[in-house]
């Protein structure tokens, strides 16, 4: 799979522009060609540049280099230099991809054929210290081998055997194992606990060949189309020379060294990181270590904020309801994108002969600078005061063109877009007469709207700057120390009489940080700081308003006196516990013992008396009640093993799991565990272990694998994992309307791009009230929620949406249809007794504008007589 | 993903099915368009809670309504996707299509092609 010497990396590229490789360009290489440069319509070819050297004062830096997929040449056992059809993972994405080398067509490298097996081979460049240097787990091949099978059965309409070797299936995050659940039984995909250690190319065929043995010993060995190998993440060379000019230390497995109660600050004062250099992770996780460190940041130049921001000058608008409408339409080729499909010069010419339309001309790019440059002149030379443009998609380009025309002191809701390209000259390319004939449709109709476009003005509301945090946990407190930090007033209403949540009960994180004395710092900071109010004991009873301007009532302190608090944000941080099991006898006999009671246990009594003790995994997770994993039960039963066999080397401990799910550097302490003589054992979950008390005491039975004999074990404590459950969030859930998911956590507005907004603005989750996640994870989170909060209340007023619904009240008769109608219970009969709309609460969606029976209400933007004018121009001349 | 649907569709967009009004349909009808379809999102995941309800009503009151005047209430059809699902939007306008190509033109047309005769 080749490219040409001039390419864009990638289709999410910033920007998306087109770069040349030096060491491939006949130009820089030979001397000879520049086709490039004679092709580009635009001139933007530029041979000459060169590279440039800037000097930067900056009060903060913020560390994102990423990471590289590792390269598995090294694997020589799996031959990927040598043969065709065995890929990389990013490899494979690209094949999937409608915009890689075969256009979205799943197909094999060597032939082209559609593969009808393929084979994904995990943890290739993870979880290994033989070929490469790389112990740590990179967290997110798992779930990307797992996605990607299911995408390509998709593809193949279920007709493809997709199977995923693996050692342990680590799909720990959010509704993962969710996912992981529907590939295995619904979409089919095969898991096989087992590694291949070569590949094979078949004798007399095309296939791979991949022998492996199976938990019970057999040797097998199967043949398939592809293999994909999974490889892991690793910083590159050039990252770790970056990471020493900035003076910042790297960790084992060369990513940036941070702390778990610091995790986006580097060894260096002022410098922080973020993303997969800070250690691999996902997406999600990225984004909110991406803000944490907009937080870290934030705080440090506090008090040059607003020093250097420039503010965009916009004239004032002209009055135009005088006037009749003077449209000018612009028809933009976007390349031949639209062009090459549409002819554009005869669309442009019709587009002349219609009413209202003063000005017409065609562009190459309408969005392209020079051309809004001249848009901004034709508007002013020519006294348009409508514009409609003939190109893409509103939703990616609209407001770019909003820009122009309030830069003329046009009002910006005076503008209408015609899409002819997303919507006619992409989807009816076979067809470019008929594209044609659409796109004239097309315009025509932008162009009966845009004349009945009216100027709406965006009510400018001030905000509250003062911020609400709900929960007094490790998460609630951090956020509100990021907020304070950067000159916000901050309310911490906490349920229980002191602050802490489920961080009181807990001793070390497995890097051995202190908790308690984080705890400490923490709620020292907290009652010191002359921003933060805390209310213990104290409750959430009625919650009202709108971003910006909320009102929350709650009941304080053991008197239970009623506070109102005015406020702009909410940070939602009300935490989870550690399940109650009620299963392996848990809370029938003394000697079982949940992580955090025997965390308790070692520090009151340490492990001198003991010999024996079994850990069980999963307790209350992965099950029918909690389909999800609780992301922390492994490395924390891990940890408390080492802190076992640092208490006492002679006690024999065994872990008994289903998967071992230490991910990212976690994965260091389950190799020091085994080699610590930790002894672990997986089981089914259709085989639990099974655990008998009686005169001989404590036992637990349960299936050695490999011997495929049951061991029965005499212990002196029995330790379940006992996985996170979401704190009851019920009556808060109800009272500010807040979405959550099935196992009771909080909903984010998006999973991947908004980790810790909900789905209203102005709210904000962040802690364990999201997900199951340790410490470090939540205090990442609680910074990121501290961040986006910040950066909503850091503005002075905020800008109300135009599209509000409004009543005629001259001829309401307050039959109370919008009343009942409205999803959010906003018409309210005023007292003169006729309907009201508040704009600030109406969220634009117009049900109640269709729904009165005498058409007295009015959606801005969206009238009737504006909707009607494209359907009655579509229409022209039917009949 | 530049999937290809017939031209003979055009798309007029709201913030919320919700904002559909039974007038904006029959209007349509009265113009002389064959065929119209009100898309929303899917029953359950209204980003505005209920509009989608609401818009489904007030389809099925047009259908009534062109079912009595014989301009026939199959020509217009609610359909409920996911904003991302483009294979079925391509498949609810290939549906539409093939729906109003076998009812034939508007009847409303038909008619007024006569009395222009």
């Amino acid at each position: 799979m080749k490219r040409k010497a001039i390419y864009v990396p990638y289709p999410q590229a910033v920007p998306l522009k087109y770069v040349i490789d030096k060491e491939s360009c006949i130009y820089f290489e030979k001397g000879k060609c520049r086709a490039c440069e004679k092709f580009c319509p635009t001139g933007a070819v530029n041979f000459e540049d060169t590279e440039q050297r800037m000097v930067l004062q900056v009060g903060s830096v913020i560390l994102a280099p990423g990471f590289r997929a590792f390269d598995p040449s090294r694997y020589e056992t799996y031959q990927d230099l040598q043969l065709p059809n065995v890929i990389t993972s990013l490899e494979f994405e690209r094949i999937l991809s409608p915009t890689g080398p075969y256009a979205g067509h799943l197909k094999r490298p060597s032939d082209g054929k559609e593969p009808n097996k393929i084979a994904w081979l995990q943890c290739v460049g993870s979880r290994d210290i033989n070929r490469c240097d790389h112990g740590y787990c990179s967290s997110v091949c798992c779930m990307y081998a797992v996605k990607e099978a299911v995408i390509a059965k998709e593809h193949r309409k279920g007709d493809l055997d997709c199977a995923i070797f693996f050692m342990d299936m680590r799909t720990y995050g959010k509704d993962f194992e969710i996912y992981y659940n529907d590939a295995r039984d619904k979409s089919g995909v095969r898991f096989i606990r087992s590694r291949a250690h070569m590949i094979h190319p078949e004798a007399g065929g095309d296939g791979l060949l991949l022998k492996y043995a199976n938990e019970k010993g057999e040797f097998i060995e199967e043949s398939f189309d592809m293999v994909v190998l999974s490889v892991g993440m690793e910083t590159s060379p050039d990252i770790i020379q970056l990471a020493e000019k900035f003076g910042v230390d790297l960790s084992e497995g060369q990513f940036c060294k941070t702390d778990p109660f610091n995790p986006v600050s580097t060894s260096r004062e002022g410098i922080y990181v973020c993303g997969a250099f800070q250690g691999p992770k996902d997406i999600p996780q990225s984004v909110m270590e991406a803000s944490a460190a907009a937080c870290g940041a934030g705080v440090d130049l506090q008090d040059a904020r607003g020093t250097e921001t420039k503010s965009k000058e916009i004239p004032e608008e002209k009055d135009i309801s005088e006037a009749e409408p003077r449209i000018g339409v612009f028809v933009c080729n976007c390349g031949t994108n639209i062009g090459g499909v549409v002819d554009v010069p005869s669309v442009a010419d019709y587009v002349s002969t219609l009413p209202g339309v003063v000005y017409v001309e065609q562009n190459l790019f309408t969005c392209a600078q020079d051309t809004q440059d001249r848009m901004k002149d034709l508007i002013k030379e020519h006294d348009l005061n409508r514009v409609v443009v003939a190109a893409c998609s509103p939703r990616t380009h609209e407001p770019l063109f909003q820009e122009t025309l309030q830069a003329c002191g046009l009002n910006k809701y005076l503008f209408e877009m015609a899409n002819i390209r997303n919507q006619n000259s992409w989807v009816h390319s076979d067809d470019p007469a008929s594209a044609t004939d659409k796109a004239k449709d097309l315009v025509r109709m932008a162009a009966a709207r845009a004349s009945l476009l009216r100027p709406l003005k965006a009510k400018r509301i001030p905000i509250n700057k003062r911020a609400l945090v709900v929960g007094g946990g490790v998460a609630g407190m951090t956020a509100a120390l990021g907020l304070a930090d950067q000159g916000f007033e901050v309310v911490i209403v906490e349920k229980e009489p002191q602050l802490g949540g489920l961080s009181r009960q807990l001793t070390h994180t497995i890097e051995g940080g202190r908790i308690q004395e984080h705890l400490r710092d923490l709620m020292e900071r907290v009652s010191a700081h002359e921003m933060i109010q805390v209310l213990t004991e104290s409750l959430i009873v009625d919650f009202s308003g709108f971003k910006g301007n909320f009102t929350t009532e709650v009941l304080v302190g053991p008197g239970m006196y009623e506070r109102k608090i005015d406020h702009g944000v909410v940070v939602l941080a009300t935490g989870a516990n550690e399940y109650r099991p009620r299963e392996y006898l848990y809370g029938e006999d003394k000697r079982v013992l949940t992580q955090i009671d025997l965390d308790k246990r070692l520090e009151e009594k340490g492990a001198d008396d003991l010999r024996r003790v079994v850990m069980i995994q999963c307790v209350g997770s992965r099950n029918e009640e909690n389909v999800n994993c609780s992301r922390i039960c492994c490395q924390n039963a891990i940890k408390n093993a080492l802190h076992i066999k640092a208490l006492n080397p002679e006690t024999e401990v065994y872990i008994l799991y289903r998967d071992i799910r230490t991910y990212g550097r976690l994965e260091y302490a389950y190799r020091e565990a085994r080699r610590q003589g930790v002894h672990f054992f997986r089981f089914d979950a259709e085989e639990p272990p099974q655990v008998t008390s009686d005169e001989q005491g404590l036992a637990v039975t349960f299936r050695d694998q490999v011997l495929q004999k049951d061991l029965r074990i005499g212990v002196d404590v029995l330790v379940l994992s006992a996985g996170m459950r979401a704190a009851d969030t019920d009556e808060l859930a109800s009272i500010l309307k807040l979405a959550r998911n099935p196992d009771g956590y909080l909903m984010e507005a998006h999973v991947k791009l908004r980790p810790v907004d909900m789905a209203s603005e102005g709210v904000y989750v962040c802690g364990t009230a999201h997900g199951p996640k340790l410490i470090s994870e939540s205090i990442s989170q609680a910074m990121a929620a501290a961040s986006r909060a910040a950066t909503f209340l850091s503005q002075s007023e905020i800008t109300l949406s135009v599209v509000t619904a409004s009543v005629d009240q001259e001829h309401c008769a307050s039959c109370l249809v919008c009343v009942r109608v409205c999803p959010y219970g906003v018409p309210r009969i005023n007292k003169d007794g006729v309907s009201e709309i508040d704009e600030a609460l109406c969220r634009g969606c117009g049900i109640c504008a269709a729904e009165c029976p005498a058409k007295v209400i009015q959606l801005n933007w969206y009238e009737d007589d504006q909707v009607m004018s494209k359907v009655e121009a579509l229409l022209e001349g039917i009949l | 993903m530049r999937l290809q649907y017939p031209s003979t569709i055009k798309i007029i967009c709201l913030p919320c099915t919700g904002r559909v009004d039974v007038i904006h349909i029959l209007k349509a009808f009265e113009k002389g368009a064959d065929g119209v379809y009100v898309a929303g999102c899917m029953e359950g995941a209204c980003q505005f809670n209920s509009g989608n309800l609401r818009a489904r009503k007030r389809v099925e009151k047009v259908q009534e309504i062109l079912e009595k005047i014989g301009v026939g209430g199959e020509r217009v059809q609610m359909y409920n996707l996911s904003s991302s699902e483009a294979p079925r939007f391509v498949e609810i306008a290939m549906e539409m299509t093939e729906k109003i190509t076998a009812l034939g033109p508007n009847p409303i047309k038909v008619a007024m092609k006569k009395v222009a005769a």
